[in-house]
Order: structure tokens, then sequence, then C-alpha cells
């Protein structure tokens, strides 16, 4: 398949990265999607976890942090709250995250709010581990 | 008239006020440039952003449409985010921006309406506690660094909170809107309810997941924060774009003053030294 998606990746602060891909896979909040070229039109929330970009048999990876993705049939655009490329990642970003997260859990005060942590921990974990 | 001495003493101060304010146009040059790309580089976030709920919002219309969209249906107690900076000697930024919030409270006030504020940036809280000192709920600082969402963020919060709690019915938002090097104009921009741009019908049919209405939701609340801070980047490019004008002005103004200065001081010493001359030149005639 020679057909490529082009994909944004936007925080708040700054464009991370134009560029296209033969496959862009994001974390839904309903679960991965593996988007190529052609795919139907569809705006989806995303959860923290891993951007995976891969081109020419080649990964590259970004670490995101909720937000959304609008994807059309030529182009992927995320729009992260943060985003992180996955070569500016190290262990200690990682743990410091974590320890943060666990505070928030302490300090959460709803049903509703501690889920939202718990679940957002549970991804970091599953980060941390891919290491 | 004042002695040469006197005069000289003057010139050596203005020199070293125009000094100060070299260096100050200098830094504010420097920190334009930065505050331009940062400005620059927020923009396809926000302006995404602003796609996607323009989409959304078609769709979702009616007495399911969440709050931040549809408002409350009144506009009786408004609340209004001024937005300066924190420092001062830029030129007339603060005063723009401070000028237009007057105007504005002041015709909302006329029309029987309730008006809060809430300043960010020392210099609008500073100017406006004046005349409206007991309206300010709460002043936030903008700081030494640049804005970024960790500043945004905690204002666009307590916003939400206080709609949320039903506090107010509409809020706006006063702040500087960076054109060009040479021009910022103060703007007002409404942020609650959520001001949609009516989109062509080019827009490609989406799928939603969760749903448009869970989206919407997490989204609008989000674009608070989104605006707010292109607003405060935009206010900070805006704020040394104002600031090197400002401070190239005074330089300029500096020299024009030392050079009249010294042709005075000059003609002065010149007008001494004849004086002598002639004293010399007549007690020697006499002889």
């Amino acid at each position: 398949m020679t057909d490529k998606i082009a994909f944004d990746i936007v925080s708040p602060e700054r464009l991370l990265i134009s560029d296209s891909a033969d496959m862009v896979t994001v974390p839904g909040t309903e679960g991965y999607m593996g988007v190529m070229a052609g795919h139907s039109p569809v705006v989806t929330t995303l959860r923290p976890g891993m951007i995976d970009i891969t081109n020419n048999g080649s990964d590259s990876r970004y670490f995101i942090r909720g937000g959304f993705a609008e994807i059309n049939a030529d182009k992927v655009t995320v729009l992260a709250e943060e985003a992180i490329p996955f070569s500016e990642l190290d262990l200690a970003v990682i743990d410091q995250r974590i320890k943060d997260v666990e505070e928030d859990l302490i300090a959460a005060k709803s049903d509703a709010e501690r889920s939202k942590v718990e679940a957002e921990l549970q991804e970091l974990r599953l980060v941390r581990a891919a290491f | 008239m004042a002695s040469v001495k006197e005069m000289r003493t003057r010139i050596a101060a203005v020199k070293s006020t125009q000094k100060i304010t070299k260096a100050l146009q200098m830094v504010a040059a420097a920190k334009l440039r930065r505050a331009q790309q940062q400005a620059e580089s927020a923009r396809p976030y926000a302006q995404g952003m602003a796609k996607v709920i323009n989409n959304l919002a078609a769709g979702v219309s009616g007495p399911s449409a969440p709050l931040l969209l549809a408002g409350t249906g009144k506009d009786q107690r408004q609340l209004v985010v001024v937005a300066t900076s924190d420092r001062g000697l830029a030129g007339g930024f603060n005063s723009g921006i401070v000028r237009l919030a007057r105007e504005r409270i002041k015709a909302l006030l006329d029309s029987g309406k309730d008006v809060k504020i809430i300043c960010v940036g020392r210099k609008g809280r500073d100017q406006l506690r004046r005349l409206y000192g007991n309206r300010i709920i709460e002043t936030f600082e903008v700081g030494p660094k640049a804005p970024s969402m960790v500043l945004a963020k905690p204002i666009a919060q307590k916003i939400l909170d206080l709609y949320v709690a039903g506090e107010f019915d509409v809020v706006t938002l006063i702040s500087s809107r960076f054109k060009s090097v040479v021009t910022q104009t103060p703007t007002v921009r409404q942020l609650i309810p959520a001001q949609v741009e009516a989109t062509g019908g080019t827009a490609p049919f989406y799928d939603y997941e969760p749903d448009e209405e869970s989206i919407l939701t997490a989204l609008l609340p989000q674009n608070i924060g989104v605006q707010l801070l292109a607003a405060l980047l935009d206010n900070q490019a805006g704020f040394f774009a104002a600031q090197m004008t400002a401070m190239d002005n005074a330089t300029r103004n500096a020299g024009d003053l030392i050079n009249a200065l010294t042709i005075k001081m000059n003609r002065t010493r010149q007008a001494q030294i004849t004086k002598e001359l002639i004293e010399i030149i007549s007690g020697a005639a006499a002889v």
C-alpha cells in the first residue's frame, strides 16, 4: 500500500510534528484506533497513552495526555493537552508523573474523579512497564 | 541662566537615562521575537479546536445543548476578564486595554447590568481599582515567565467554577490583539456562551466517539483555557512590541535633548570666554 496519511500532533503551546505516515495509532477513549489513509471521518476524545506512528516499517512514538483527534480520509489532527516525543521521555519524568497522579488520587473528592485519575494512573504504569 | 557645570551634569543624567531606555528597547526586541513565535505556535491548536467545536455545535442545539454553549438565556450578570501586563514602560499598551474595559463596563452598568471583574496582570488592576475597586473579585498576576497552560488553567478553572455555580450569565474577555509590531488593538471577545461561527456546508460528516454531547462537554471547558492562553500570548507579544516602540521613542527623545543641551552649553561657554576676552582686552587698552 502506497497511500500515506498526513498527521499533525499539536499541543496548546506548539505544533510538535506535521508529517505523513503509513499508519497512526491513537489512544481513543473507547480503545486504540489504527488510522490509515481512507479512514471514515471521526472525531474522538483521547485518553492518556501513546501515539504510534508507523512509517516504512519504522516506528516513532509520542506520549500524550488527553485531548482529542479529528480524523479525515487523508489527515489526522491530534490536539493533545500535553504531548511529549517518546525520545524526550525518560523514567524519571514518568515516575514523577506517577507520583503526581497518585497524589491527585488521594486528593480526589468524587467517585467520578477518582475513576478518571485511576485510569490515568493505570495508563502511566503501562507506559512505565513498556521501558 | 544655568551655569556650564550645571548643564554638564544635566547632560550626563540624560545620557544615563538614554542608556537605560536603549537597553530596555533591545531586551524588548529580543523578547518580542520569542513571544511572537509562541503566539504563532499556539495558533494551530486554537484553530483546530474552534473548527471541531463549530462542526459539533452545528449538530447540537436545543434544550440538550451544554450550558457553556447555549448560555443561561439571560445577560443580566456579566463577568469581564481584563488581561493586561504586569509591567509598564510600554507606552499606551495597558491604558488602551483599560480604556476599552472602562467604556465597556460603563456601558453595561448604564444599561442596568451587574458587572464583576477579574483582572489578569497587575497594571489592569491598578488602573481599574480606582473606579471599580469593589467590583474586582480576583486578580491574577502574569508573572515573569512566558504565559503557558500553567498560568491559563487556574484562571479558566476559576471562571468555570463561577459559571457552573450560576454566578454569571455572560463572560467576556478584554485583551490586546497582536496585529503587527506597530499595531496592537484592544478587543472584546465573548468566552461564555461560546461563540460559534456558522460553518459552510462543506464540513464532512463525522462519526463521533463517544458521542457529540460528551465530546462537546469535554471540549468546551478546555476551549476556555485555550482561548485564554491564546489571548495571553497575544498580549505578551503586543506588550513587548509596545515596549520596544515606546523605548525606541524615549531613546530618540533623549538623543534630541542631549543635542539641544550640548548646543546650549557650548553657546554659554563661548559667551563666557568672549566676555572674559573683552574684559582682558579693554583692561589692556586702558593701561
